[in-house]
């Protein structure tokens, strides 16, 4: 049994790693069909958001709601809705391209796992290396691989961390064509990054945090010039 | 249920291909446990002939410090590329990814001991083939219990800074019921008048021990898993 939803709300949301506060009330909604940035210099709690909204780490305080449930309520049901792309890849380097995705794609249970394991390699342009240890990959490989790695099981929610890092112009222009792909077909991706040039014109909501407060929330387009010069004056400005 | 061990199989799957592919464990732990029987039996074996009652004790001091080994790499493998977040990200019973670590370590172990058994009969003349029903079923029982604790020990350290030295201390207080039990349960195999009653009692007291341990890890598993 699985949960879906289609709108995210978060609410007080607050996280402390012992006397260090990493969130403080965070509060926003947003609905599935949408791009939201999350934008704010190191130690903004941006990664602490992503990993309590992939219900990885437990809030402090406030709650998240997935449509009408939370977390501690859905559980694994909800869990095989979320698709979570962090820093760290999430990838076994001594497995093929073809394994890493098959074990997830079975973790999840997915009856036509190895149609979607081979739809993943094409769609990360690897079918040739499939049969490839991972291992032997360059970063911007790993980097595609994992996002398919994320995708294999059609999440509702995805979860991106610096997504770009380690792309080259060709494949950051091809990942933020699959962002808008996933995005017509009804995902929700919120993702972290400090690529701003890249994701200028992809996002459709921007989330400024800074030192784990929520500081300002705009359109992603339309707000008064490139998305880096509005990032500067709000960030200057909180 | 069947998706339970469904996924512990997965998981024990996915170990074993990481494992043959790298060695890694397989070889340092063999090794390790190689070089313990081999230190002993300079210290225990005078003239050919091993000290009484030896040879239980170093069999299963051999087993704990090569099972720390491969316990500590276990998780710090799933930490190394953050693996561990996906594998608790995914729609699965948490205890079944417990116990399919479990499993992988319980495998890695016994592989260890068909190695270092024959090791210490050869070295310290002891009767391994006089009861190799009750020696299997000591080092089996003895093996889950110590593996179950060790493999929640070490889930739960997985974040910590100190991890390798955490490992042990916490490890050996909890688990010398199960090194005991299996100290004095070869001992009473291996004696000149082998006691069998008393090895069976042994066995029965690690069976109660594995009972415990793994139902303790089943149920601690998930809230040590949730930040």
């Amino acid at each position: 049994m699985t949960v879906d939803f289609t709108r995210l709300g978060v609410h007080d949301l607050g996280r402390s790693f012992g006397r260090r506060r990493a969130l403080a009330r965070v509060s926003f909604a947003c609905e599935a069909g949408e791009i939201v940035g999350l934008l704010g210099p190191n130690g903004a709690g941006k990664s602490t958001l992503l990993s309590i909204l992939a219900t990885l780490l437990k809030p402090t305080t406030g709650h998240v709601q997935y449509g009408e449930r939370t977390a501690d309520v859905a559980g694994a049901a909800l869990r095989a809705r979320l698709g979570m792309l962090g820093h760290d890849l999430y990838l076994y380097p001594e497995l093929t391209a073809r394994e890493n995705l098959l074990f997830f794609a079975r973790l999840y249970g997915l009856a036509d796992a190895e149609a979607r394991v081979a739809h993943g390699l094409e769609k990360a342009q690897l079918a040739e290396r499939a049969d490839d240890q991972v291992a032997g990959f360059s970063r911007g490989m790993r980097q595609r691989l994992a996002l398919e790695r994320a995708l294999v099981h059609g999440p509702r929610l995805l979860l991106l961390d610096e997504p770009f890092t380690g792309l080259d112009q060709a494949s950051a222009a091809s990942l933020v064509a699959r962002l808008r792909g996933l995005r017509d077909d009804g995902c929700l991706v919120i993702v972290a990054t400090h690529d701003l040039d890249v994701v200028d014109g992809l996002l459709t909501r921007v989330l400024y945090l800074r030192q784990g407060k929520l500081v300002a929330e705009e359109p992603g387009e339309g707000g008064g010039g490139a998305l880096w010069e509005r990032y500067q004056r709000v960030i200057s400005h909180s | 249920m069947t998706d339970f061990f469904r996924i512990a199989w997965l998981i024990v799957k996915k170990d074993l291909t990481v494992e043959i592919r790298s060695l890694e464990l397989v070889l340092t732990t063999v090794f390790f446990a190689a070089l313990c029987v081999l230190v002993f039996a300079f210290a225990f074996v005078e003239e050919g002939r091993a000290l009484d009652h030896a040879a239980g004790g170093i069999l299963w001091i051999a087993i704990a410090f090569s099972g720390t080994l491969a316990l500590g790499r276990t998780f710090e493998r799933e930490r190394q590329a953050e693996t561990l977040r996906a594998l608790l990200l995914a729609p699965a019973d948490r205890p079944a990814l417990y116990v399919g670590k479990l499993l992988g370590v319980i495998l890695l172990m016994l592989l260890v001991q068909v190695l270092i058994v024959p090791l210490v009969g050869l070295f310290f003349q002891a009767p391994i083939f006089r009861h190799p029903g009750l020696l299997g079923a000591l080092l089996l029982t003895g093996t889950i219990g110590y593996a179950a604790v060790g493999t929640l020990f070490a889930a739960m350290l997985v974040r910590a800074r100190s991890r390798d030295v955490m490992l042990p201390i916490l490890l050996y207080p909890i688990a010398v019921p199960v090194i005991i039990a299996g100290v004095r349960g070869t001992a009473a195999i291996f004696q000149a008048t082998p006691d069998e009653p008393m090895a069976r009692f042994w066995i029965t007291l690690l069976l109660f021990f594995d009972v415990v341990f793994v139902t303790l890890a089943l149920w601690t598993f998930e809230p040590l898993m949730t930040e």
